[in-house]
């Protein structure tokens, strides 16, 4: 649906979706606003690209609305480790099916300009006629990114950016986005990254099927939200002003003295 | 010997033979290329037996063929296009149930009202006796109609074959595509039977962009070379057919896996790496029959 709504960029209002008889996400609420920077944090099957695609309109709640501002452009960029990376296609054709509307198959020379443009922004001139396995993990996430670019969205969705990556590659990404950001584009972005990526955002909303908590980091990052949030004991620690998450048991097992040790008592936690 | 290899050019058959041979053989190249990519191979297999049951029916039933066949074809493909993109059922095991049952039914219409007769050969092996002008007409019809649609669509295509989710949230419309696609499948076995044979019309379609893929990593580049290898499979296979004396379909198809294995051999690890993907799917539709 799409319609005014408040300055927001999109509002989702008692949202549920499912997938057949399963419930993925219940009764969530959340609105995004422009030159947001979000994270959306969860474990595994909480629902996190569940909600990139409701934010989409590519899945479509049994219950609740999502109300988009009219004609908002959104532009997605999926986790690399879906890409078919034997897909014989290169750079350039890659990027530039983010205009799917052109009615020849080559490019106009606007278009042209515009790609040119994007790569370089994103550190991949000269980059235009390989082929996107040819490049190293930062380029190809970078081409993704080139191609959501192109479609001139005010709104960028990626799912986990970072999973797989190296902490250079992590580092080297965020940057990116935070420039991006800076510029005036919204992102909102699912991670499993509560420490490399999640920790460093402006806000993040904590997804188990449901909005669990959602603000800045220092309030979203509690012990309590977190239990909730991943069905597990964490703590929360603090170095050099930001909020570290240590895993309860981890943190027991490791640094109180007076904590039991389950491997020579024979017992599983 | 140029006197001999000119000489099957006296005979009006031939001639037409040869250019729906390449004409058929370029339109399954291009089609193939889609096909191949999005892990299809199974269904372009299963479709061509699928529309020898609308052959079979068509004919027995006195129907024009193309009519009852390409209706029949078509149905076919939009029900596997469905039913793969519900993911209701696994879509190997749906494919193989609609096209085998098609197939089947075909048989058994032959086997209970008709007798073997030499257009049914024709329709499962290939041939080029009996090929019209109406027959060049409409396989350069279907190629012109196939080619207007990848051209006028070539990056909605691109999109949906490479990434079809975020071709879909970026709103290209998947689904119609798809149905799209299908459709140019169906019509270009239909088109091809008469030449290429039910049996080997899958071969047409996977081994000319296979070859391709092991050539290139661009998709522009792999669509024209898989067109110009299957034009080329087409036209020195027909040559060979006639002077073989073996049916057009089998020469055609042994002319495509002999430059696969050449080139195979050729690109090295390279192109084998590059085909990777396709290789894949083309054994699997060797193993599905």
């Amino acid at each position: 649906m799409t319609e005014d709504v408040d300055g927001e960029l999109v509002r989702l209002a008692g949202v549920h979706c499912a997938y057949g008889a399963e419930p993925v996400l219940v009764d969530v609420d959340l609105s995004l606003s422009e030159r947001q920077f979000v994270g959306v944090v969860g474990p595994s099957g909480s629902g996190k690209t569940t909600l990139l695609k409701a934010i989409m309109g590519t899945i479509e709640p049994y219950q609740g609305s999502v109300k988009r501002r009219r004609n908002l452009q959104t532009a997605y960029v999926p986790q690399v480790e879906t890409v078919n990376w034997s897909f014989p296609i290169t750079v350039a054709e890659c990027v530039l099916m983010a205009r799917p509307g052109r009615r020849v198959p080559w490019a106009s020379r606007a278009e042209r300009a515009e790609v040119s443009s994007v790569l370089e922004r994103l550190g991949l001139d000269g980059l235009a006629g390989r082929h996107i396995r040819e490049l190293s993990g930062g380029q190809q996430q970078r081409v993704f990114i080139a191609r959501a670019l192109l479609r001139g969205p005010e709104l960028l969705l990626m799912d986990e950016p970072t999973s797989g990556v190296d902490v250079r590659l992590r580092h080297e990404v965020l940057h990116l986005l935070d420039d991006l950001n800076a510029a005036g584009l919204a992102i909102v972005l699912t991670t499993h990254d509560l420490n490399g990526i999640a920790a460093h955002l402006p806000r993040l909303v904590c997804l188990n099927r449901t909005v669990i908590g959602a603000g800045r980091p220092h309030d979203v990052l509690t012990p309590a939200v977190l239990e909730q949030t991943y069905g597990a004991t964490m703590e929360v620690l603090e170095h050099g002003g930001m909020p570290v998450i240590v895993d309860g048991f981890h943190h027991r097992h490791h640094h109180d003295p007076g904590a039991r040790d389950f491997s020579e008592a024979g017992a599983r936690p | 010997m140029i006197d001999e290899l000119l000489r099957p050019f006296d005979f009006q058959f031939f001639v037409n033979g040869l250019a729906v041979a390449t004409l058929a053989g370029a339109l399954c190249g291009l089609v193939g290329v889609y096909v191949v990519l999005k892990g299809m191979s199974y269904i372009g297999h299963g479709l061509s037996h699928a529309i020898f049951g609308g052959f079979a029916a068509s004919t027995l039933l006195g129907v024009n063929f193309v009519l009852g066949a390409g209706a029949w074809g078509i149905a076919s493909a939009l029900m596997i296009n469905g039913v793969t993109r519900r993911r209701v059922i696994g879509a190997d095991a749906a494919i193989g149930v609609i096209t085998t049952a098609s197939f089947a039914l075909g048989l058994a219409l032959v086997a209970l009202f008709g007798t073997t007769s030499q257009s049914f050969d024709a329709a499962l092996f290939g041939s080029i006796l009996g090929v019209s002008n109406g027959d060049v007409a409409l396989v350069a019809a279907v190629a012109t109609a196939t080619g207007g649609l990848i051209f006028l669509r070539y990056r909605a295509l691109l999109f949906t074959t490479f990434d079809p989710e975020v071709a879909d949230a970026s709103g290209v419309r998947t689904a119609r595509i798809d149905a799209l696609l299908m459709v140019a499948l169906a019509l270009s076995i239909l088109a091809t039977m008469q030449v290429l044979g039910v049996t080997l019309i899958a071969a047409t379609l996977v081994i000319p962009p296979t070859v391709a893929r092991m050539l290139t990593n661009s998709f522009a580049r792999m669509l024209a070379l898989s067109t110009a290898i299957g034009a080329s499979c087409g036209f020195v296979g027909m040559n060979l057919s006639y002077h073989l004396d073996v049916q057009s379909g089998p020469t055609i198809v042994l002319v495509g896996a002999s430059l696969f294995a050449i080139v195979f051999a050729a690109t090295g690890a390279r192109g084998r790496r590059r085909a990777g993907g396709v290789t894949a799917r083309l054994g699997a539709v060797r193993a599905g029959g």
